[in-house]
């Protein structure tokens, strides 16, 4: 009898354990945050609140002035020499690959700072030139305040760590928003073609 | 105060430590020693808790758990659900999930364990020893080839630190093992040769023999 109690407890537990880990790894898809918050926001888009962002020219910019338009966004501290760097030049070439839909004002490219004490209109168009801003399509900005910082940080699900060496290491890449407004998909940066082809399907070009 | 309630009383004290600043926020702050400090900790307070217990209750649980089989799947089901990155940064950064750990990881890994482990026999504890070296080697591979940091909070050099660490405690624990294979004494008719014996008047909760009809007689 103890032998077979202990056998349909072991099972149930062992069912339960199985149960517990599919829903705490989205049915074993997800393991880790970043990629359980990209499939989180593929499946429900979400639509992002009002942030006050400070751009490059030193004006007053709501996120929400780019409904309309698809908005590519990636999060950047000028200070940093390394990942930040590639993502500065992706930026500038998917200026180039996407210069026609720029043109016609239906994608905006925004970076967005997220060391706001350091990155000033200054600091942040200096960033723009340094690789090799094309001049149209691409802003750089920094929240307006620290309630801004924080919104950008939970809505993008933006996690920043300080390196040790002053400088920061953080996730996630590019952030598609759609022209409603609506976060709908998190990509990796490194592939600026894939990034423009993927954009271009979207618009319909 | 009784004993076993003093000793509860204890133990519920060690978690609210770790669970509060100094201590939370400095072993969170790596995820070595959240992983190899924190979690062990918290373990170790469920294990000890395991001698509280109520002998009735003990008893009753006994029935449920031949060989400490239950107790193992149990803690093992839940030491995976703590092992996975996507854990350990929710239990950083959501406070339901923290509050999930410090309670699951004492009472339903460390505290089954306990109770188990007395009436582990010689097979069961080889289980478990393997399956621990075995995840030590897992993860340590696992956390050491990963270019991608796998823990939204935790550096890279933290995680490739962790992932030495635990290819090296896989690798003691099971340098350990072979010397007691190969030097150790064991009894194999008995499942519960470490275990204390009990206190005088206690009913005497005898290991589970094999091959012996039990001396509950069901």
């Amino acid at each position: 009898m103890r032998a077979l109690r202990t056998l349909l407890a072991s099972l149930a537990l062992a069912a339960a354990g199985v149960l517990a880990l599919a829903a705490a790894t989205n049915g074993f898809r997800a393991f880790t945050t970043e990629t359980a918050r990209r499939q989180d926001v593929r499946a429900h888009p979400r639509l992002l609140p009002a942030i006050a962002l400070e751009s490059d020219r030193g004006v007053a910019l709501q996120l929400s002035a780019y409904r309309g338009r698809w908005l590519l966004i990636d999060f950047v501290y000028t200070r940093c020499e390394t990942y930040c760097s590639a993502l500065g030049g992706e930026f500038a070439q998917l200026q180039g690959l996407l210069a026609a839909p720029i043109a016609s004002n239906r994608v905006a490219l925004l970076s967005i700072s997220f060391d706001p004490a350091h990155d000033d209109p200054a600091a942040l168009r200096a960033y723009r030139q340094r690789f090799g801003d094309r001049g149209a399509g691409w802003t750089a900005a920094r929240p307006a305040n620290a309630a801004a910082l924080t919104a950008v940080t939970q809505n993008f699900g933006l996690k920043a760590v300080p390196d040790g060496l002053g400088g920061f290491v953080h996730n996630v890449s590019l952030a598609v928003v759609d022209p409603t407004g609506r976060l709908v998909d998190i990509l990796d940066s490194g592939d600026p073609r894939a990034i423009a082809a993927s954009l271009q399907k979207r618009i319909g070009t | 105060m009784h004993p076993a309630l003093r000793r509860g009383a204890l133990a519920l004290l060690a978690c609210a430590l770790l669970a509060a600043p100094p201590l939370r926020p400095l072993l969170e702050a790596s995820m070595t020693l959240q992983m190899l400090m924190q979690i062990p900790l918290l373990v170790a307070i469920g294990w000890w808790l395991a001698g509280a217990l109520p002998r009735r209750a003990a008893d009753a649980v006994a029935d449920w758990n031949t060989g400490g089989v239950t107790g193992l799947v149990l803690a093992s089901m839940v030491a995976l659900l703590w092992m996975l990155p996507r854990a350990l940064d929710a239990a950083v950064d959501i406070r339901w999930v923290a509050a999930a750990k410090f309670v699951s990881v004492p009472l339903l890994i460390g505290l089954p364990l306990g109770l188990s482990w007395p009436r582990m026999g010689f097979v069961v504890r080889g289980v478990f020893f393997m399956e621990f070296v075995a995840t030590c080697f897992r993860l340590g591979w696992l956390y050491l080839a990963s270019p991608d940091r796998l823990c939204s909070n935790y550096l890279l050099d933290d995680q490739q630190r962790l992932g030495r660490l635990l290819l090296v405690i896989g690798a003691e624990v099971l340098l350990l093992l072979m010397a007691k294979l190969l030097f150790g004494r064991f009894r194999f008719d008995d499942g519960a040769h470490e275990a204390p014996a009990p206190p005088a008047g206690a009913p005497h909760t005898a290991p589970h023999l094999p091959g012996k009809p039990t001396r509950r007689g069901h």
